[in-house]
């Protein structure tokens, strides 16, 4: 099922929750976050990923795994809206004592599947999951956002190599490509493209998509699950910071937290229909 | 029974683990002939993945693995598993608390010919000071097998580590062999080599020598460096007084740290540490490093004389 009104509503809904815990927090990522809010709202709120927020260990639920770890309050957002915790506790976030740490830590928080922070290694770990599940005979896929600045790790091609070599077709890789991190522009600091080409050169199915038009990445995920005997990445162009003005594009909100002025600016953008 | 090396004990647990448990899972970094890891893709291929030479993917692979339900063994040298995968083992095995078992193959200087890059001096070091890491030092082929079927029945991640060299034989399959339990070897009264590994041969060896010189020595395998049997290390230092360490590891962060950690908040005795003095090894034959880089015989009953003329002169 896709609706796509539905849909819009949501990521909006998990961008204010983004800047309204980062601004609570007084610290975290925010264009990061932001950037891959329409991938994970289409993903969660679709008929695309399997999960049960009663039984979040639940073994045939499909797993998702945030390599780019520190984009933290987009899952954290998701994962309450879906009901794995109250959104309540999303106020907490970064807070001695939180289940919601700087950084994903899969015992603390209902519906993570793993820990991550340090960059590169969650392809590994989600080959590694798909490979079981595969081995098991379970039908339960297996999904990893990673950043594209993440893409500069040597680890992700060496994990980009495995899982075609064991046709696994239950994972699908995302990579958020909005071409900004942390020091600046990702072309200036160690360009990564061209994706398509690397990708296919080792051996993924590719498929390329606008990373906030929902109705696109739901076809994107469709496609990825129809396709067998390889793995899937999508390739998602995003603008890093979507949806709050003054933070596209811009490598000064990789990881820096709205003051009052700013976070009132923010969530005005916000209320307005996309 | 003929000198073994130690990964062959490793090689027949994997084998035996593999007939039993549809969970276990053995990977190598293609060095699946010298870790003996191959044994399994001979026997029982569907239980075996060879990931090629990319230790940090191995790792995070395991970690998924884990967290879908199986027991993956891990194996490859030593120096590229505790060393290279580091932040894979801290921030996805060990945070995750991940049931992984790592096997840290080439350990120690008597890898010999291949030189410094190959011999692990400091793995011990790297997997000891991560939080919920067990670490496990077998002194010998029937002892690394015993160990590595403990591991199994241990939840969480293990690394445990074994040399290259066929070695004496110096246990049996009645001998005891308790995950965390030290393990008296001889007894002594007048110091204990508290000694893992290889190393546990040589002091068995010193204890002989001194025994002819009037020293009595104790010597206890202490097998697991960590969780550290600390009581039990307590004990043998309050008995006989002097201490010496013994291991093929650098004497920093390895089980000479331990025990002197351990001592240091408990009795005050002499403690003398036999391994390598902070330095890169070399090539050369495992008897001629043994000797030049101080884990000889001699040098450990030189050890065992300083910590017991260190005792009898405060």
């Amino acid at each position: 099922m896709f609706q796509e009104q539905k849909i819009k509503e949501i990521a909006r809904q998990i961008r204010r929750d983004i800047v309204t815990m980062i601004h609570a927090a007084g610290s975290g990522h925010p264009g990061g976050s932001l950037s891959a809010a329409d991938l994970l709202a289409t993903l969660y709120f679709t008929d695309q990923f399997r999960c049960d927020p009663s039984s979040p260990n639940w073994a045939e639920r499909d797993r998702f795994i945030l390599s780019k770890g520190h984009t933290a309050p987009v899952i954290y957002s998701v994962l309450a809206r879906r009901g794995f915790f109250p959104p309540e506790e999303l106020l907490t976030l970064r807070r001695f004592g939180s289940r919601l740490q700087g950084h994903p830590k899969k015992d603390a928080t209902p519906g993570l599947d793993c820990s991550s922070g340090s960059l590169g290694q969650g392809l590994s770990i989600a080959n590694g999951i798909a490979f079981a599940l595969q081995r098991r005979g379970s039908d339960a896929r297996v999904y990893c956002l990673m950043g594209d600045g993440e893409l500069q790790e040597g680890q992700a091609w060496e994990a980009a190599m495995f899982a075609p070599q064991h046709g696994l077709d239950n994972i699908c890789a995302l990579v958020d490509y909005n071409n900004v991190q942390l020091d600046g522009r990702v072309d200036e600091i160690k360009e990564v493209q061209p994706l398509r080409e690397k990708w296919e050169a080792f051996r993924w199915n590719v498929i390329e998509t606008d990373g906030h038009d929902v109705s696109a990445i739901y076809s994107a995920y469709q496609a990825a699950r129809a396709c067998k005997g390889r793995p899937t990445v999508i390739l998602a162009q995003c603008v890093k910071g979507k949806g709050v003005s003054y933070m596209e594009n811009s490598a000064k909100w990789h990881g820096t937290a709205p003051n009052d002025e700013e976070y009132a600016q923010a969530m005005a953008e916000l209320e307005v229909e996309a | 029974m003929k000198d073994t090396p130690m990964r062959d004990g490793y090689g027949k647990a994997l084998l035996e683990l593999s007939r039993l448990h549809e969970d276990v899972m053995v990977l190598d970094a293609d060095v699946a002939k010298s870790t003996r890891s191959e044994w399994v893709k001979q026997e029982n291929p569907s239980y075996f993945l060879d990931c090629g030479i990319s230790e940090q993917d191995m790792v995070g692979t395991a970690a998924g693995m884990a967290l879908a339900g199986l027991t993956p063994f891990v194996s490859t040298y030593g120096v590229f598993l505790a060393g290279r995968a580091w932040d894979q083992i801290r921030n996805t095995v060990c945070y995750n608390h991940l049931n992984v078992k790592l096997a840290g193959a080439h350990g120690g200087i008597s890898v010999g010919p291949d030189g410094a890059t190959h011999q692990a001096l400091e793995d011990v070091a790297l997997m000891r000071t991560l939080p919920g890491m067990t670490v496990v030092v077998p002194c010998d082929a029937i002892e690394t097998r015993k160990a590595t079927l403990a591991l199994y029945d241990h939840p969480g991640p293990c690394f445990i580590r074994f040399g290259r060299e066929a070695v004496p034989v110096i246990t049996d399959e009645d001998t005891p062999f308790v995950l965390g339990k030290n393990r008296l070897v001889c007894d002594g009264s007048d110091m204990v080599f508290l000694a893992n590994g290889y190393l546990v041969h040589q002091a068995m060896r010193a204890a002989e020598q001194l025994s002819a010189e009037g020293i009595s020595a104790r010597v206890v395998n202490v097998h697991t460096v960590k969780p550290l049997d600390r009581e039990d290390v307590i004990r043998h230092a309050s008995e006989t007084g002097a201490v010496v360490t013994c291991e093929e590891h650098q004497v920093i962060g390895g089980l000479g740290s331990a025990v002197c950690e351990t001592l240091s908040e408990s009795v005050c005795v002499p403690v003398e540490r036999i391994g390598v003095q902070d330095s890169f090894g070399e090539s050369g034959t495992p008897e001629e490093l043994i000797d030049k880089y101080g884990l000889g015989v001699d040098s450990l009953c030189a050890a065992a004389r300083r910590a017991v003329q260190r005792k009898t002169s405060r």
